[in-house]
């Protein structure tokens, strides 16, 4: 009882702050974006490969069915440092070093920087994608969007859809663009009936590209993987930017926010 | 591209409003950046009216009063102020009730004391065209007074901006945007507009052309016109070239741009009786050869160009622009009516060169298909007739080392319905592939495939694939998963990496995204001497700006630009982090990327809370223990250890080199104080770790060591040494003679002051000693710790405090 008596007497303030404080600390958005895109495919038995972003020409364009007289090619749209060797303008090229590196059948992401000469308030210099590769004897532009769809649903809800819209990339044929069911709104309409501001009425968002992987592109590296013989395989690939997600998901209505690091959005994520 | 909805229509009209086509557009490979709509919203209220007579206003000088039929029982009083208002004259009125573009309701109104019903228009207020220094006069056999405007000319056009994707140059005419069209949705296509030719083949009179370079000039076609004379563009065709951004300039002209809107093939006329001897040669440019141009500019051509010449010299830059000297103006009654196609690539770099980018050079770099340039010239010469009433000479120069013929591509059974995952009934296959212009022949177990003349796109068996998915539907494409078994993963070293920065999190560190490039300043900032390694990056040839023209050597650039930043926002307390890589030039390779973990710390050591209002301030050790932890996090060691000559930014004595079983891998330490002025962060504390080497020291398996049920006998001692003496060294000495009992030193006690007298300093180690197979005595321990303290005092001249 005198215990009890004892310890009444001994009352602290339990709502002040803990002991020792410790400072917040968070991943950048980029990263944590990143990470939940690359869990979703490991779930579904994809390797994480990573390439090199000073790149040869061979692997950022010829290999992946760039015409040599491509726009992406010229000096106002691609970073050069030396004649053939630039600054990936996209994580495709890894799709070309991991064939030449592992037979197929394969199923990789490879996420990572990639560098465009652009820089406005949609553009940064520099930014970030996530590409995937599937090789097999039978993968089909089916298994393509039952992926993507897997993919939509674990970023953005389960409840939503995907569509392909027909698109052209060299390096994919038939190429497809993504869209996703928007998931601000229903049909293009707010709740109060105001049109969508998200998806500008459409109900849809372009999230990627994507397409089944040209014979050509196999075609590039079945000399040195025999494996990749054209008439043999077939695959999909696709190619998604990451602050697109990260801001799509999270609603940052501003590309330079990313880059910024200021602590105040730092410390809103992680 | 800019498709004027009604000139789409003529070809073929699924019955769908605006948006539904664009939909189907979109959905079918052609994708729609913007539907838009010109002109009044309603065609109600506006009317083509007659000009009865034209009064000068009694008390104004620039107004008439005009009456003008509008097919009511009494004309209409109308004020207008257009210079050009004559009776007689056929217009387009806005009665009372109607609403202009841009919302103005027209009302009656008094115009100086005028009575004033309606408004009588011109050109640029009904959003037909540009012409705004006068009304509108229409066609004299347009229409009756009284007539709806909209049955009479295209008012309130739709207009498709369409993206036009670079493989499909047939669709930059607005007839291969029609055979889009029905093929996605059945609706009828009308003829094409060149399936009625008024002129014919064979020789040319008075006018020759030689193609010197059939490899860029694939095809090149002439046709000759006489006796042109004065006539008006058609108002249909002005506002049709209006919506789709071109202006209307001369009827010929006009008629080339036409053409371009419905072939997609540029057309360019050239004034014969201006080309000298009446021969044109396609040739390459000489070096330094001058052209002027039809905007009156001088261009200097670089040699491997493509010119057009008479014989006094260049006339025109092919595919590009045409000359001056040539051009059609409005004394020119013969013309010359060129349809070429060009190698794209040329056009693309001539053009990009020049800065001349124009609705053709846009086309003709897509490399467009070379039957092109005969429906130019047939569509032309129906539109010569109908705008100038001349048709062509006879003959046409026709000048070609094309490809005769379109390849015949076979589509095996099965190949389809392979590569979508997806089965596509053959008749419906078939009919999808007819509707887009194919020749095919199903055979016993493939069909056999032609495209249309001007898809050259479609090579292979999977561009045929392609064609049937996107107008069958790709939202009849199933959902399904790859059939490959994979376990998939992160490698062991992905996942560390992870960890990693798990680990700066903990440790109360924002993770920032920093730039790979940086600015050749940089180096200077961070005191670099001449040469210092890291002042050799990889040069950008074309970077954005100077300040962005090298790869990082470092991660310090962007953390302490970030780190900056959030001081000057008042930021108190700043702990970022990168994980990123940094770039090395790698003599012929591209270069030797290396991952890096980086991390600036400014301000307290702690939080401040109540307990501790104002804690001390980070130093050199904040930064050394983060590295310590997030390294043992993966079960690696790293030793600190004082560098032989300090890193020129941070402060010599209080800055580390980090290392890894003896390799060097880092530092950390704080800046020195020129260096943190740079960036006004005072003391700041910086670090800066070399991630493979840590990876490669990871344990790939960690195996048990078995737990001592023995308990640990602890003994201190303390040591008097030269301030330069690092504890490490210390330890290590004590771990060398201690024997195998000796399980840890900690140092927990550093003392300088009078008692231990100048330079030097005394140290205070805790030993603690077990056995793994029995209890170790105070006499065992104690030895142990004689031995350990003979051998500091030997080795380092300590003295043994009391």
């Amino acid at each position: 009882e005198e215990l009890e008596r004892n310890l009444g007497g001994d009352s602290v303030d339990v709502t002040l702050p803990g002991d020792p404080a410790s400072f917040p600390g968070g991943l950048h958005l980029l990263t944590s974006t990143m990470r939940e895109i690359e869990d979703v495919f490991v779930g579904l038995g994809y390797s994480i490969v990573e390439g090199p972003e000073v790149e040869t020409v061979f692997n950022n364009f010829d290999a992946l069915n760039h015409d040599p007289h491509h726009p992406a090619r010229s000096r106002t749209d691609t970073f050069y440092v030396a004649d053939s060797v630039v600054l990936r303008t996209h994580t495709s090229p890894v799709q070309v070093r991991t064939m030449l590196d592992c037979p197929p059948p394969l199923k990789v992401i490879a996420p990572g920087r990639v560098y465009r000469r652009d820089d406005d308030a949609t553009h940064t210099p520099q930014f970030h994608q996530i590409e995937g590769l599937a090789v097999g004897e039978e993968i089909t532009l089916a298994d393509l969007k039952g992926t993507l769809l897997t993919f939509a649903k674990a970023i953005f809800g389960d409840e939503r859809e995907i569509r392909m819209r027909p698109h052209f990339f060299p390096f994919t044929e038939p190429s497809v663009e993504v869209d996703v069911s928007c998931f601000a709104c229903h049909g293009g309409k707010r709740a109060d009936g105001s049109r969508c501001s998200l998806c500008k009425g459409t109900a849809w968002i372009e999230i990627l590209g994507a397409g089944m992987v040209d014979p050509n592109v196999f075609a590039a590296v079945a000399d040195a993987q025999p494996g990749y013989d054209p008439a043999k395989v077939q695959g999909f690939a696709f190619g998604l930017g990451i602050e697109r997600i990260a801001m799509l998901k999270h609603s940052v209505p501003d590309l330079r926010l990313l880059y910024d690091n200021d602590i105040r959005f730092l410390g809103q994520f992680g | 591209m800019r498709v004027p909805l009604s000139l789409l229509l003529r070809w073929c009209d699924p019955g769908l409003d605006p948006e539904a086509i664009a939909s189907v557009l979109a959905l079918t490979g052609t994708e729609v950046e913007r539907v838009r709509r010109l002109g009044p919203e309603s065609g109600e209220g506006f009317v083509v009216g007659r000009v009865i007579e034209a009064t000068q206003h009694p008390d104004a000088d620039r107004l008439r009063v005009c009456r003008v039929d509008v097919g009511e029982r009494e004309p209409a009083g109308i004020v207008c102020g257009a210079p050009n208002v004559a009776a007689g004259q056929l217009v387009a009125v806005a009665l009372p009730g109607a609403v202009m573009p841009g919302g103005t309701k027209i009302k009656k109104a008094k115009l100086r004391g005028v009575e004033s019903a309606g408004m009588i228009c011109s050109e640029a207020e009904l959003d037909l065209g540009t012409g705004s220094d006068g009304i509108l006069v229409l066609p004299d056999s347009i229409a009756e007074p009284g007539t709806p405007l909209a049955e009479a000319v295209p008012l309130g056009e739709v207009v498709l901006d369409l993206e036009i994707t670079p493989n499909r140059p047939d669709c930059l005419g607005v007839y291969g945007v029609a055979r889009e069209l029905h093929a996605a949705t059945g609706a009828p296509l009308a003829d094409p507009p060149w399936a009625v030719d008024l002129g014919a083949g064979g020789p040319v009179e008075g006018a020759a052309v030689e193609v010197e370079l059939p490899e860029l000039c694939p095809r090149f076609t002439a046709r000759v016109y006489e006796g042109v004379g004065p006539a008006e563009t058609p108002i249909e065709i002005r506002s049709h070239l209006h919506a789709a951004g071109m202006r209307s300039i001369s009827p010929i002209v006009d008629i080339t741009n036409y053409v371009m809107l419905v072939v997609g093939e540029p057309m360019h006329a050239f004034d014969l009786d201006l080309v000298e001897g009446g021969a044109l040669t396609i040739r390459e440019a000489g070096a330094d050869e001058i052209v002027t141009t039809l905007d009156g500019q001088s261009r200097t051509m670089l040699a491997g160009e493509v010119l057009i010449s008479d014989a006094e010299g260049p006339t025109s830059i092919a595919g590009v622009m045409g000359g001056a000297r040539s051009e059609v103006s409005e004394s020119t009654s013969r013309v010359l009516l060129e349809a070429a196609v060009w190698d794209g690539p040329t056009i693309h770099d001539t053009s990009l060169r020049l800065a001349l980018r124009s609705e053709a050079s846009g086309r003709f770099e897509k490399g467009l298909a070379p039957v092109v340039t005969e429906r130019a010239q047939a569509y032309a010469s129906v539109l010569f007739e109908e705008v100038l009433g001349i048709r062509p000479q006879p003959g046409t120069i026709d000048i070609s080392s094309a490809a005769a013929s379109s390849p015949k591509i076979t589509v095996g059974d099965g190949f389809v319905t392979g590569l979508l995952g997806h089965e596509i009934p053959p008749e419906r296959l078939i009919g999808i592939l007819e509707r887009l212009g194919f020749d095919v022949e199903a055979g016993a177990d493939a069909i056999e495939v032609v495209p249309p003349p001007d898809r050259l796109d479609v090579q292979r068996a999977v561009d045929v694939v392609e064609e049937v998915a996107r107008i069958d539907g790709l939202d009849r494409i199933p959902s399904t998963l790859p059939a490959i078994a994979s376990a998939g993963g992160l490698t062991a070293g992905q996942s560390a990496r992870r960890r990693l920065a798990d680990s700066m999190v903990a440790e109360g560190f924002f993770e920032i995204a920093g730039w790979s490039f940086a600015s050749p300043g940089l180096p200077d900032a961070l005191r670099l001497s001449a040469d210092d390694p890291a002042r050799n990056a990889v040069a950008i040839e074309n970077p954005m700006s100077e300040e962005e023209s090298r790869l990082r050597t470092t991660l310090l650039g962007s953390l302490l630009d970030s780190a900056a930043r959030n001081a000057v926002r008042g930021a108190e307390s700043i702990r970022l982090f990168e994980l990123g890589h940094v770039y090395l030039p790698a003599g012929d390779d591209p270069a030797d990327q290396r991952i890096r973990l980086g991390g600036v710390i400014h301000g307290t050591s702690r939080p401040a809370s109540w307990r501790e209002p104002s804690p001390p301030r980070a130093d050199v050790f904040a930064g050394s223990a983060v590295v310590r932890s997030v390294l043992s996090g993966l079960k690696v060691e790293a030793a600190l250890s004082r560098p032989e000559s300090a890193r020129p930014f941070l402060h010599p004595g209080r800055s580390a080199e980090v290392s890894i079983e003896g390799a060097a891998v880092g530092w950390v330490g704080e800046l020195h104080p020129l260096v943190a002025d740079h960036w006004a962060l005072p003391g700041a504390v910086v670090f800066e770790i070399d991630v493979a080497p840590v990876l490669a020291a990871m344990p790939a398996v960690i195996a048990y060591r078995p737990l001592s049920a023995h308990p640990a006998v602890r003994q201190d001692l303390a040591v008097t040494v030269g301030v330069a003496q690092s504890a490490a060294e210390l330890k290590a000495a004590a771990f060398e003679v201690g024997g195998p009992e000796l399980e840890s030193v900690e140092v927990f006690d550093v003392y300088s002051g009078e008692q231990v007298g100048e330079g030097r300093v005394s140290i205070g180690l805790r030993l603690s000693f077990r056995a793994a197979d029995r209890t170790l005595t105070e006499e065992e321990a104690s030895a142990a710790r004689e031995t350990i303290t003979a051998a500091l005092t030997e080795r380092f001249g300590g003295e043994v405090r009391g």
